[in-house]
């Protein structure tokens, strides 16, 4: 999954020139400490548990609507976690179970929220797609492919105005990549050099369309080459790569160079919302994927390797989080619906 | 406990399936994920994984059943360290519990039906209009103390003025679009901005409406408080997305939590002899969109105080200016803050035989119509709109009550516009007090045409209101 080289034109500082040399490949992997290995393990299988908890009640007919799991994609969203600021921001698009509960909001509030109830984040309102936490610093959940990057991008642009030093993490999938808007937001993120880095989440179908059936070219770190935007590939199924080149686009923003971006190699292993059979692709290459490339898999592995955790202690791991996710199912299922008088309130201020 | 492995629901709008194979046999193990079963649904066929490992204890719906209700218990999964004898304590409880796990299926119906569901309850026969309840007060115009200086400007002056104040006030005021800052505006508004206060803060953009629209409403979410100038509102229709699906709705989606205080302004409607794509007035299209306010003014002392309004506004604002009357001159008061009330219309003329409502560009047609009217004996009660969300249905009706005639004047399309909707909104809660048919002087429902004479036809005109109101007066 190596990165092309990039021309990049932005370089006077530290990490510029590091640049050259190093965006021949991504940046390289990083071993984590005990704590971070635990931590990702952790952080990573709660959003699994949490996912499929809400995939078993979308069955119960307590979810209605839209809902897309983000079951197979969680090293992308738990290293870039690992790898930010407090005050760094996040947006994305439906699929945004996954970041909410990494960004640290309460997976009572995302369940109830799926469930539409009044103890939803949104207070029901918004539903899967739509939930925003100012504390945490998340701003949505879009549910129309491609219009958080432009907003992203705007986050972005309030940092540079206030000059406060952060960063706006803006995902998008390898579906979003082709939008008209993703080229006007990098054009001017890179005319004003903007702390943005633009994630692309590529788990290689938009929907049940390949990235071979959709993209005139198909390695998407180098879609921002003609604004003069480097970017590189990274495994996202590797929750340490994720968290090294995050560490390196984030000091490439926080030092004025603007825009950076990082295509995150990844798949899911879900349809693409509930009602998706997925017969674009075969069995054999999900559970390659699932038995090869699991992401949490892998901490698993290297945490019993090195001796870091034993089977006992990862299993009680996996019962906290189950419990965290059952919990939050109970939390959802028994909380009420909204009240009626909600139906006019929060339409203006 | 063995655990009940439920039918699931597998698409937004499944009520039933058919069960139409088992992957797993009972006796198998399970883990979680395994593919268990496959279902058959209105629109596909479904794999099934299983949630919970174990072991697969018995199978209560067989494969080939058909029409099997969402949430019915299809099989028992055994639990690590449980066996076959567990199942038989738990079929006795597995009905019931069926009908109880039939609940949540009936709350998720709940949203679908929600529209239905009125906001208060009502007897059976009671009419809930479906407009928000909701009545804010937005509060009158300021005094403007006896004495105070006029200055007779343009409306292009004022309405720099205005972002020129509010830059002033606060430091995250900004404006941004095609050609505002070294250029000054394709229409010279911002006359003067890039001077006072710099590059950081008024804002050349590439011709990219959709992505500086959505970058600006980033940043409103984000603590800032921008103006986006259109440089027509016909290029706005790049980036409606954004002030719709990003801007308008996002307060509502996030519970209250976040919203995006931002101005969209610039020239909308017809200029002169710019044919079909740049001549469109949008105000019908924002105005319909909850979440939004949308100001059209008329006069330059309205202009620049519903722009500051705007501009403080914690709500996304379109505002509708129009060019053919950036040149126009109106007197403004000398006032250090003069702010006007979003939502207000204004009686410019009172009168008593018939109503004549009109705003932004519709005036220049009303004002003059009602001057005629007047030589002719017929006394006509002029209301400049201003704002066209939040309706000030009150002031209209209340005219209304008085002169029993109602005419609405404006450059849009008839189909579904502004004028549409007062018209509705009157007949329903002043029905009685009409006197004659709700007549509607509007742009021609034509695409703009580009010569001359037809460009003319297409438009509304003097003698056009002039008719309408001799026809409800029943003086033609």
């Amino acid at each position: 999954m190596a990165g092309t080289e990039t021309k990049s034109t932005g370089g006077r500082s530290k990490a510029a020139s590091k640049a050259r040399g190093a965006m021949k490949n991504t940046p390289a992997i990083a071993d984590f400490t005990k704590e971070e290995e635990l931590k990702a393990y952790r952080e990573m299988l709660l959003i699994r548990r949490f996912e499929e908890k809400a995939g078993q009640l979308y069955g119960m007919g307590v979810i209605g609507g839209f809902c897309h799991l983000y079951i197979g994609q969680e090293a992308v969203v738990v290293g870039m976690e690992m790898a930010k600021q407090d005050g760094d921001q996040m947006i994305t698009s439906y699929r945004d179970h996954g970041h909410m509960i990494a960004c640290g909001m309460d997976p009572n509030g995302v369940m109830a929220e799926l469930a539409g109830r009044q103890g939803g984040l949104s207070k029901g309102k918004g539903g899967s797609m739509h939930m925003f936490s100012k504390e945490k610093q998340f701003y949505g959940g879009h549910g129309i492919v491609g219009a958080q990057v432009p907003l992203g991008t705007g986050l972005a642009f309030t940092n540079k105005y206030k000059e406060n030093g952060k960063v706006s993490m803006t995902f998008f999938g390898d579906g979003a990549v082709n939008q008209g808007q993703v080229y006007e937001s990098f054009n001017m993120a890179k005319l004003w050099n903007l702390p943005v880095i633009y994630v692309i989440e590529n788990n290689k179908y938009g929907m049940g369309t390949s990235v071979e059936r959709a993209s005139s070219t198909t390695d998407l770190s180098q879609r921002g080459q003609s604004f003069g935007i480097p970017g590189v590939q990274v495994d996202g199924m590797d929750v340490r790569a994720v968290k090294a080149a995050t560490d390196y686009a984030m000091e490439w923003c926080r030092e004025g160079n603007g825009p950076y971006i990082l295509e995150m190699i990844t798949y899911r292993y879900r349809g693409h919302s509930m009602s998706d059979p997925a017969k674009y692709r075969s069995k054999d290459e999900v559970q390659k994927m699932k038995s090869e490339h699991d992401p949490i898999e892998q901490v698993r592995a290297r945490l019993l390797e090195k001796e870091w955790a034993t089977e006992d202690e990862l299993k009680a791991i996996d019962k906290e989080v189950r419990g965290v996710a059952a919990g939050a199912a109970d939390f959802a299922q028994s909380d009420a619906e909204p009240d009626p008088s909600e139906l006019y309130t929060d339409i203006i201020l | 406990m063995p655990i009940e492995i439920l039918m699931p629901a597998l698409s937004p709008t499944m009520e039933e399936g058919n069960l139409s194979k088992w992957v797993k046999k009972e006796g198998d193990t399970v883990e979680a994920g395994d593919v268990i079963a496959e279902i058959e649904t209105d629109k596909a066929t479904m794999e099934v994984e299983a949630v919970d490992e174990g072991v697969l204890g018995k199978i209560l719906v067989q494969e080939g059943a058909e029409g099997v209700k969402v949430n019915t218990p299809i099989a028992m999964l055994l639990e690590e360290g449980e066996d076959a004898s567990a199942l038989e304590n738990a079929s006795a409880s597995s009905a019931p519990k069926a009908e109880e796990s039939a609940a949540p299926e009936a709350a998720a119906e709940a949203p679908a039906a929600a529209p239905a569901a009125a906001p208060q309850p009502v007897s059976e026969n009671e009419y809930v209009s479906p407009c928000a309840p909701v009545k804010i007060d937005v509060g009158q115009d300021p005094e403007i103390p006896a004495g105070t200086e006029m200055r007779n400007m343009t409306l292009r002056e004022a309405l720099r003025d205005a972002m020129a104040e509010e830059m002033r006030r606060s430091e995250n005021v900004f404006l941004m679009g095609e050609e505002v800052a070294e250029y000054e505006g394709a229409y010279k508004i911002s006359q003067g901005l890039l001077a006072e206060f710099g590059e950081k803060r008024v804002i050349d953009t590439p011709i990219t409406e959709h992505g500086f629209t959505g970058l600006a409403v980033g940043a409103a979410m984000s603590g800032l408080n921008p103006i986006v100038e259109f440089m027509t509102f016909n290029f706005a229709m790049q980036a409606i997305d954004q002030i719709i699906n990003s801007a308008a709705k996002t307060l509502y989606m996030s519970g209250g939590q976040m919203g995006a205080p931002i101005v969209f302004r610039g020239p909308n409607g017809a200029a002169s002899r710019v044919g079909a794509q740049h001549s469109q007035d949008f105000a019908a299209w924002y105005a319909s969109v909850p979440g939004m306010k949308v100001v059209q003014p008329y006069s330059a002392a309205d202009a620049k105080g519903l722009l500051k309004a705007a501009i403080r506004d914690p709500n996304p604002v379109v505002f509708l200016e129009n060019e053919m009357l950036y040149g126009n001159h109106f007197d403004v008061p000398v006032l250090d803050d003069y702010v006007l009330p979003i939502g207000r219309a204004k009686v410019v003329q009172e009168g008593t035989d018939v109503t004549l409502v009109s705003w932004g560009i519709g005036m220049t047609y009303a004002l003059p119509a009602a001057e005629e009217l007047a030589k002719q004996g017929i006394s006509a009660e002029v209301i400049d709109l201003r704002t066209i969300r939040p309706l000030d249905i009150d002031t209209i009706l209340a005219s209304v009550r008085k002169t029993g005639r109602l005419v609405t004047v404006e450059e849009a399309f008839p189909i579904c516009s502004v004028s549409s909707e007062i018209a509705y909104q009157t007949q329903e809660l002043a029905f009685d007090y009409l006197d004659a048919p709700i007549l509607r002087v509007t742009g021609k429902d034509v695409p703009m045409p580009y010569a001359a004479n037809l460009e003319k036809l297409a438009l509304p005109n003097t003698k056009e209101v002039i008719d309408a109101v001799k026809a409800v007066t029943y003086t033609a």
